[in-house]
């Protein structure tokens, strides 16, 4: 028990965590058709139970996955390990088919007609019926996670946001409101609205397949798996007192201390590279933060151009491939800064707090 | 029908114009009244600005006192080296609103430090931000003697650090 406990709290530090979730998100992709098998999604949902049922005995644990607030993401867990394997496992089983050059699965019964009434009205209403008998129920059972009166002058420790809110959240830890409570989630919008713009790939329409547009696939999962979900379940069983980090069996001791002080980039360029003291103006200060990002968000894209994405950037022509490739720097650099700030205490690349300009 | 007896060309135009400037009074009166709702008549909120007692009856440290009434931190210390007072005795007043999101941090006394529990910004005694997202220091206020001796705290003259305000004469009150 002790070992199970230190394994995973060990497993939980953050850095750590991230790598493991992208690490396991590629591992699953690449076996794809072995592991979205009947067999091994329910050795997956036996395992994840194992875990919830064994890690229960801590009682702190009970208490955080038990909490009224908290129960939609252990649903959640399931509930995308249910989806995602039945949509890869159709995506397997479709791409098998078209290798053996027959047509997927849908076109069997695309022929096939049904009627809204009673075909689409009657399960959507049974649906309907169920989900509102468990919902009733659930209300009646789980007591309401309710706090004290809102105060002004008071925040709970730790003031956590609805759980769909705490990827969100967490952003907010490495970056400006302005920046993770605006731009972020526009682009996430902004991006979503430019997909047919930019993936015009005609092919999977209307079936499920995986090898006929595995970079698609791949950018979204990633997105919603790894920076939407992963951020979530962080958010909800990682984070306790004073926005600290905690083991999933640790206890949250308000008093926890972490040396966390911070160092911005101009600061490890001029004092610890240069051993002098911060430039004055602003803008020379920041220059080296600039300059990286500059560089991040201008060269990166012309390399990409050249090597890793050239077949890419002849079938999108300049227009499209620059709207993909910044959108997937900016999935990039939340990922960069978070690993940054966990390793390195790294606050901002660019700090003017001056003008509100951090970055 | 006799045309001249029906409604007029013109004075279809006439109504016309009559429900539309009717209508648009309506709007604007309505937006005038939602505007009004802004600057209501009586706050229902502690004055910006008041007397906190004698400095005398501050021990060094973080008084806690006014966090909840007046969202003020009253902080004494032997020295200020951050506005300029290195080796001066006194007062300052911290806002306790975290500069990254509006959230009230916890001053942790074991610690020396104030903690956001919102994203984790931590700052020290001084207002210094130094952990957690917090791009800047805490605010802090006028802070004078008033006639009759007392502290009084003015939160409607707020100083900032990255401005260099808190060298301001009234930013602190040596004792």
């Amino acid at each position: 028990m002790e070992l199970f406990e230190s394994i995973f709290n060990a497993l939980a530090s953050p850095s750590l965590y991230v790598i493991l979730v992208t690490a396991l998100f590629f591992l699953y992709l690449w076996k794809m058709r072995t592991f979205s098998r009947p067999g091994w999604v329910v050795a997956f949902a036996v395992m994840t139970t194992a875990f919830f049922v064994i890690g229960a005995q801590n009682g702190d644990f009970l208490k955080i996955i038990t909490k009224g607030d908290n129960m939609p993401i252990v649903i959640m867990i399931f509930s995308i390990l249910f989806t995602c394997s039945l949509a890869f496992r159709q995506a397997s089983v479709n791409d098998m088919r078209i290798e053996k050059g027959e047509p997927p699965l849908e076109a069997l019964d695309s022929n096939k007609k049904v009627l809204v009434w009673p075909d689409l009205i009657y399960p959507e209403f049974i649906c309907t019926v169920l989900l509102g008998a468990l919902f009733v129920f659930w209300s009646i059972a789980v007591e309401a996670p309710i706090e004290e009166p809102a105060s002004g002058t008071r925040a709970p420790n730790p003031a956590k946001a609805p759980w769909y809110f705490l990827g969100l959240q967490e952003m907010l830890v490495y970056f400006d409101p302005w920046l993770a409570g605006v731009v972020f989630p526009g682009l996430i919008v902004v991006g979503l609205m430019a997909i047919p713009y930019i993936d015009t790939n005609p092919k999977g329409n209307g079936y499920y397949t995986f090898k006929e547009r595995p970079f698609a696939i791949t950018v979204f999962m990633f997105g919603f798996i790894v920076l939407w979900v992963a951020l979530v379940i962080l958010g909800t069983f990682l984070r306790g007192p004073n926005w600290n980090f905690f083991g999933p069996f640790e206890f949250w001791d308000p008093h926890k201390i972490e040396p966390l002080v911070n160092v911005n980039l101009s600061e490890l360029f001029w004092v610890r590279m240069l051993d002098t003291r911060l430039p004055d103006a602003a803008l020379i200060r920041e220059a080296p933060g600039l300059l990286l990002l500059g560089a991040y968000f201008v060269i990166t894209p012309a390399l990409l151009a050249k090597t890793l994405l050239k077949k890419l950037f002849n079938e999108m022509g300049f227009a499209r491939y620059s709207v993909l490739v910044m959108l997937l720097l900016g999935m990039g650099l939340l990922l960069i800064k978070m690993v940054m700030r966990w390793t390195l205490n790294l606050q901002y690349f660019v700090a003017i707090p001056e003008w509100f300009f951090n970055i | 029908m006799n045309p001249e007896e029906g409604p007029t060309r013109r004075g279809f135009f006439g109504n016309l114009f009559v429900a539309w400037a009717i209508f648009l009074a309506g709007v604007h009166f309505a937006g005038a009244g939602a505007v009004r709702f802004l600057f209501p008549n009586v706050l229902f909120e502690p004055p910006l600005s008041f007397k906190a007692g004698v400095p005398s009856a501050y021990a060094e440290g973080v008084d806690e006192s006014f966090k909840s009434s007046h969202a003020v931190w009253l902080v004494r210390t032997l020295s200020d080296p951050l506005s300029d007072r290195t080796g001066i005795e006194g007062m300052y007043a911290l806002s306790t609103t975290c500069t990254h999101l509006g959230c009230i941090p916890n001053w942790q006394s074991a610690d020396v430090k104030f903690k956001c529990p919102c994203h984790g910004s931590g700052f020290r005694m001084s207002g210094m931000n130094f952990e957690g997202p917090a791009p800047r220091p805490l605010e802090r206020f006028r802070i004078v003697r008033a006639d009759d001796g007392q502290i009084l705290v003015d939160k409607n003259q707020k100083y900032q650090w990255e401005k260099n305000q808190w060298t301001s004469a009234e930013a602190y009150l040596p004792v």
